[in-house]
């Protein structure tokens, strides 16, 4: 299959203006500025389908169709604090495809009414802020940024922001908290950010993956997009496969691959040829499926995917074998939340912290099987409680490894009462 | 104000990014620029930050302490952040982790006699396809090291010895 968007796999350089703009770079950005009106680019990429690639699924046409038109400026935020355990393409685009990541920013822009964007990058990724700095600064000298493009009216600048450090800011309102210099901590909903935003102005933020994909669907058209994946999920995804694998690594597939296509074929089957065990197909934060045949036949798309009882969010997929203890995937998970939870509201602050104590006990040994039914009580109590999703998140794979996996448990603790 | 006597330009460029009802947003940028020599962010330049910025000292610390990529205490020369999170754990993070620390002689959170290297354990550096792996945040800005082996990072470390 040709790349959509990791086309640096088959067009070495294409990180490079000349390159780039030799395999049609930049001619969607001047179509749409001079021959389109941001209402008709927006409408397109609604009719194509194209939904949020950071984990939420939102329609990303009708996420732009939100922007409230009575107030401005406006701006427009790509979310490259990729944080989420098992997601690693964002990655990947930025380091070796960024002129189009940056092409669809500037499309988005355009679409919405923004002359000013931020990418949003986790602090962690400081050499590729560097590199997007470098990005942005040929984009202004090639006449692709900066005032009266394409000598009409509409003017765009772009700036790169680090994060420092903090697995809450990929969630939007946290990450405007913390663009505008304050600690991540996610706002009350609503005001959305499309009427209530960055600096209170109405915002659009989307995922770089998402962004991606933008110049291409306007280039070869809606129904081109369409195409590719399955009823609700249109288009093409980039899996991070990650786990006990042969080969990890970024998978870009249309939606409506199966997972045994994904693990066996790409990922070249299972290390030391053991058997899958466990799925986790949104990184930390998945619904743990238990693995079967008719599992590894489903096809990857959210709506399949939901029916497992899980969800493809980022289709970070962590493939865990018939070695590993649940019981201990969980203690990971929960120690990751518990360090990542803000703190803002209760119950994520305090559910989190329970939760990793009672999980180290039982990981310790000293564990009883009242203390798992005490973890899966905490865990339910959170559910639908917290402010924002990551408190939600940190409940997913505690309550489904313990209701999935109860005999990794029952061996994990040595009796059923508390000391 | 040092901040702004040996970076002014740096600090005005910082600030240009930002509109003028957002300029508070340069709190983290000057953060990083803050910490770029001693790998910290000691008193004084919070209190500089502060006066840049307009807002209160105690605002300023608030964010250090949020975000795990800026310290207010001095540590090694390059601290060595390993992530153990579980795609990592499942490639033999831990184990990886625990190697080094035995060939270090040091323990997670302490710092090799020589000064140079504090060993950090810490959360998804979003790399797990090529685990083990950390980052090194030093004077030179965050630089990633992937696919590591133990003999890699000593090797690596020698390197880092040499750079003094």
């Amino acid at each position: 299959m040709t790349h959509i968007l990791l086309r640096h796999r088959e067009i070495p350089d294409i990180h490079k203006m000349t390159v780039y703009k030799k395999n049609g770079g930049f001619a969607a950005f001047k179509n749409a500025v001079t021959k389109m009106k941001p209402a008709e680019v927006t409408e397109l990429v609604k009719s194509s389908g194209l939904r949020g690639r950071g984990g939420a699924g939102f329609p990303t046409g009708t996420k732009w169709s939100f922007i409230d038109n009575k107030t401005f400026p406006h701006y427009v935020v790509a979310n490259a604090d990729e944080s989420e355990p098992g997601t690693f393409k964002d990655r990947e685009i930025m380091e070796h495809n960024p002129l189009q990541f940056l092409e669809g920013l500037a499309i988005a822009s355009y679409a919405v009414g923004a002359n000013v964007a931020y990418v949003y990058l986790r602090g962690e990724s400081w050499q590729i802020a560097a590199l997007l700095d470098e990005k942005i600064a040929e984009m202004e000298k090639a006449g692709y940024l900066g005032e009266n493009l394409f000598r009409t009216d509409y003017s765009l600048k772009i700036y790169t922001h680090l994060g420092a450090g903090a697995y809450i800011c990929g969630e939007e309102t946290a990450l405007l908290e913390s663009l505008e210099g304050r600690r991540g901590q996610p706002r009350v909903r609503p005001p959305f950010p499309a009427l209530v935003g960055l600096y209170g102005k109405p915002t659009l933020i989307n995922n770089v993956e998402t962004l991606t994909n933008v110049p291409m669907i306007l280039a070869n058209g809606a129904d081109w997009y369409k195409a590719m994946g399955t009823g609700d999920s249109a288009g093409v995804k980039i899996f991070s496969l990650s786990g006990r694998v042969r080969k990890p690594g970024n998978y870009e597939l249309p939606f409506g691959a199966t997972f045994r296509e994904l693990i066996y074929e790409h990922g070249g089957g299972i290390l030391d040829g053991r058997s899958v065990k466990v799925i986790m197909p949104a990184g930390a934060s998945s619904s743990m499926i238990a693995v079967d045949d008719k599992v590894l036949d489903t096809r990857m798309d959210y709506a399949a995917v939901r029916a497992l009882g899980s969800e493809l969010g980022s289709a970070s997929v962590i493939v865990i074998d018939d070695t590993v203890s649940v019981e201990w995937i969980i203690n990971k998970t929960i120690h990751f939340f518990k360090h990542e939870s803000c703190g803002k509201c209760t119950p994520c602050r305090e559910g989190t912290y329970w939760m990793k104590n009672i999980t180290d006990r039982i990981h310790s040994g000293k564990g009883a099987q009242a203390d798992v039914d005490l973890l899966l009580n905490v865990a339910k109590q959170m559910q639908g409680k917290c402010l924002c999703p990551l408190g939600e998140f940190s409940t997913m794979a505690v309550v489904t490894g313990i209701e999935r996996f109860p005999q990794d448990f029952k061996r994990a603790v040595k009796s059923d009462k508390l000391d | 104000m040092s901040l702004i006597k040996n970076h002014s330009k740096e600090v005005k460029q910082i600030l240009s990014k930002y509109p003028p009802e957002g300029r508070r947003s340069a709190v983290m940028p000057l953060l990083y620029l803050a910490q770029r020599e001693e790998g910290y962010v000691n008193k004084a330049a919070m209190q500089d930050i502060a006066q840049i910025l307009e807002i209160t000292e105690t605002e300023v610390a608030s964010i250090v302490g949020f975000y795990t990529l800026y310290h207010d205490e001095k540590a090694g020369k390059y601290r060595m952040q390993v992530c153990t999170d579980l795609p990592c754990a499942l490639r033999g993070a831990d184990e990886f982790l625990q190697n080094l620390c035995g060939n270090l002689g040091i323990k997670v959170g302490e710092t090799t006699p020589d000064g140079l290297i504090t060993l950090e354990e810490v959360k998804c550096l979003a790399g797990c396809d090529k685990a083990p792996l950390f980052q090194t945040q030093g004077p030179d800005g965050i630089k990633y090291h992937e696919n590591m082996t133990v003999d890699k990072t000593l090797e690596l470390i020698e390197a880092l010895k040499g750079g003094d």
